[in-house]
């Protein structure tokens, strides 16, 4: 892999660092008129998700990172893996659980996911913004309320909750933002 | 981080990054500055870009290029000036009086939110002031150019001991060191910073930010490690009579009570051109005509540089140096 020096430093480079795969949300030249250079960077470890920031001399090099964002779509999880396929060449791979993460709860079969490689390895899964889902439990509510004042709590068929307009009743399917986990409308049938 | 962004017309390279209106505000600016000087009789003076010698400072670069044309048929490097500042003090020995200058200054380092490879730098020099009569001017053309209320004046231990707690001229090298690591500056990688490092990313990342908000924040008084080209502090010669200004998290300026001792330049000099050698950085010609005329006699007087990029940057409430800038190095 590459080597890139800090002048090649920009939002979405993907560096090794710690071993690591990152990568650069923001890169912010320093300079005193009178001292030495740095580059002020913020950066996601794509493993860990964690976000640091980070100082490197400027002119520094750095490993790159062999890193592809992939679309595919969900098939199904054996229990230990989750399997996708990239519909243009039907070449299947598998997520394990640690890839998947949280996002398991949104995971629908046949919805297209962002499957990050590292090395040709699945190191994480991002659901679509907007998944529609069907609810499988919910407290029945009040008849003739729609402002959704509040609301209410309800499970959905990957076992992910969340808070809906008293309205909404079992057996509908919603749509949901996975970025906030928030109920956006009823589907559109 | 913000970004210069435009109209679709302005994604075209052929297309200035700036806006019709802020090149406007750069004409009304530097007219303001003349006038301002030209009120104080204070004299505009021009000086070479291109110069035998060039800076040894180990954290300048200057771009150099090749004069094939010479009198005496040798092909000479000459160097664009990171500064006028050399040849300004010449004519201040040669006892031109006050002088001004707005000129390009080149430093070949990276481009970013607040720096340009290219740059316009406004620079000024007043025999029988002292760095704290040069600040009272400064502050009266900040004043009106950016109309803002009058600045504050603080120590650069002042400063660092009312945001960090930390005595800069005695804390050891080791309370530095955790200093960093208490307001998470994480260094990538395990090479030692020397101490005017740590020190400069303890004020460039904690203190910058929280100085000057309101008002344009002088701080004077640097360590004498970090003097460049000032006189040391006669009262406590652990610092120098050298200051910056800082407004809005930008460093803004940088004056000196200049150093006139033609001995002590020429070992300021040395001490760089060594320290190059041991980091290993391109050799340099120091500037010889200069230490020539300090030996001549350099006048008592301050001087201070100014980046007219970014003071119309603060002007304009830009947040990107590429919007002040017609054509920024990437168009150039």
């Amino acid at each position: 892999m590459a080597n890139y020096s800090t002048n090649e430093f920009k939002g979405g480079l993907k560096i090794m660092l710690d071993g690591e795969p990152c990568n650069i949300l923001e890169n912010e030249y320093v300079k005193p008129g009178k001292g030495q250079a740095f580059n002020r960077v913020r950066i996601r470890k794509l493993i860990s998700g964690k976000v640091l920031e980070k100082t490197f001399r400027s002119g520094e090099t750095v490993e790159g990172a062999d890193v592809l964002d992939t679309e595919l779509a969900y098939l199904y999880t054996d229990g230990e893996f989750y399997h996708f396929m990239n519909n243009e060449t039907f070449e299947q791979i598998a997520a394990d659980e640690k890839a998947v993460g949280d996002n398991v709860k949104w995971l629908k079969e046949n919805d297209i996911c962002t499957i990050t490689l590292w090395n040709g390895t699945p190191i994480t899964v991002t659901p679509p913004n907007f998944v529609e889902l069907e609810i499988t439990e919910t407290d029945p509510g009040l008849k003739g309320d729609t402002a959704g004042t509040g609301g209410k709590p309800a499970t959905l068929s990957t076992g992910a909750v969340v808070r809906v307009p008293l309205f909404v009743q079992t057996g509908e399917v919603i749509k949901v933002d996975t970025r906030s986990g928030e109920y956006v409308s009823r589907a559109q049938k | 981080m913000p970004h210069w962004r435009g109209s679709d017309l302005m994604h075209q390279t052929w297309h200035p990054t700036a806006s019709a209106a802020n090149i406007r505000a750069r004409a009304d600016l530097l007219q303001s500055i003349r006038r301002f000087f030209a009120q104080r009789e204070v004299m505009e003076v021009e000086t070479p870009l291109l110069s035998h010698g060039s800076v040894t400072d180990i954290h300048l670069s200057a771009f150099s290029t090749q004069f094939a044309h010479a009198s005496d048929g040798k092909v000479k490097t000459l160097y664009l000036q990171t500064s006028p500042e050399y040849a300004m003090k010449r004519l201040l020995c040669a006892q031109i009086g006050a002088c001004y200058q707005i000129s390009k200054a080149f430093r070949h380092e990276a481009e970013g939110r607040w720096h340009n490879p290219e740059f316009t730098m406004l620079e000024w020099y007043r025999p029988g002031f002292d760095h704290h009569q040069l600040m009272d001017e400064m502050d009266e053309l900040l004043q009106l150019t950016l109309e803002v209320e009058g600045a504050q004046r603080k120590s650069y231990q002042q400063v660092f001991e009312e945001v960090l707690t930390i005595d800069p001229l005695c804390a050891s090298d080791n309370t530095l060191r955790r200093a960093l690591s208490e307001h998470d500056i994480d260094i990538h990688g395990d090479a030692p910073l020397d101490r005017d490092a740590m020190l400069q990313l303890l004020f460039s990342f904690r203190i910058e930010p929280v100085i000057g908000q309101n008002v344009p924040c002088f701080v004077y008084g640097f360590p004498a490690s970090q003097a460049a080209l000032a006189k040391l502090n006669e009262q406590d010669p652990r610092t120098a009579d050298r200051f910056e200004v800082y407004f809005k998290g930008v460093e803004l300026a940088n004056g000196f009570n200049e150093l006139s001792d033609a001995r002590e330049q020429r070992l300021r000099f040395n001490n760089d051109i060594e320290q190059r050698a041991a980091l290993q950085l391109p050799p340099v010609e120091h500037d010889e005509r200069f230490l020539q005329a300090l030996e001549h006699g350099l006048p008592q007087c301050a001087g201070v540089a100014l980046g007219v990029d970014r003071l119309l940057m603060l002007k304009t409430q830009s947040d990107h140096i590429n919007q002040v800038i017609s054509f920024p190095i990437c168009r150039a």
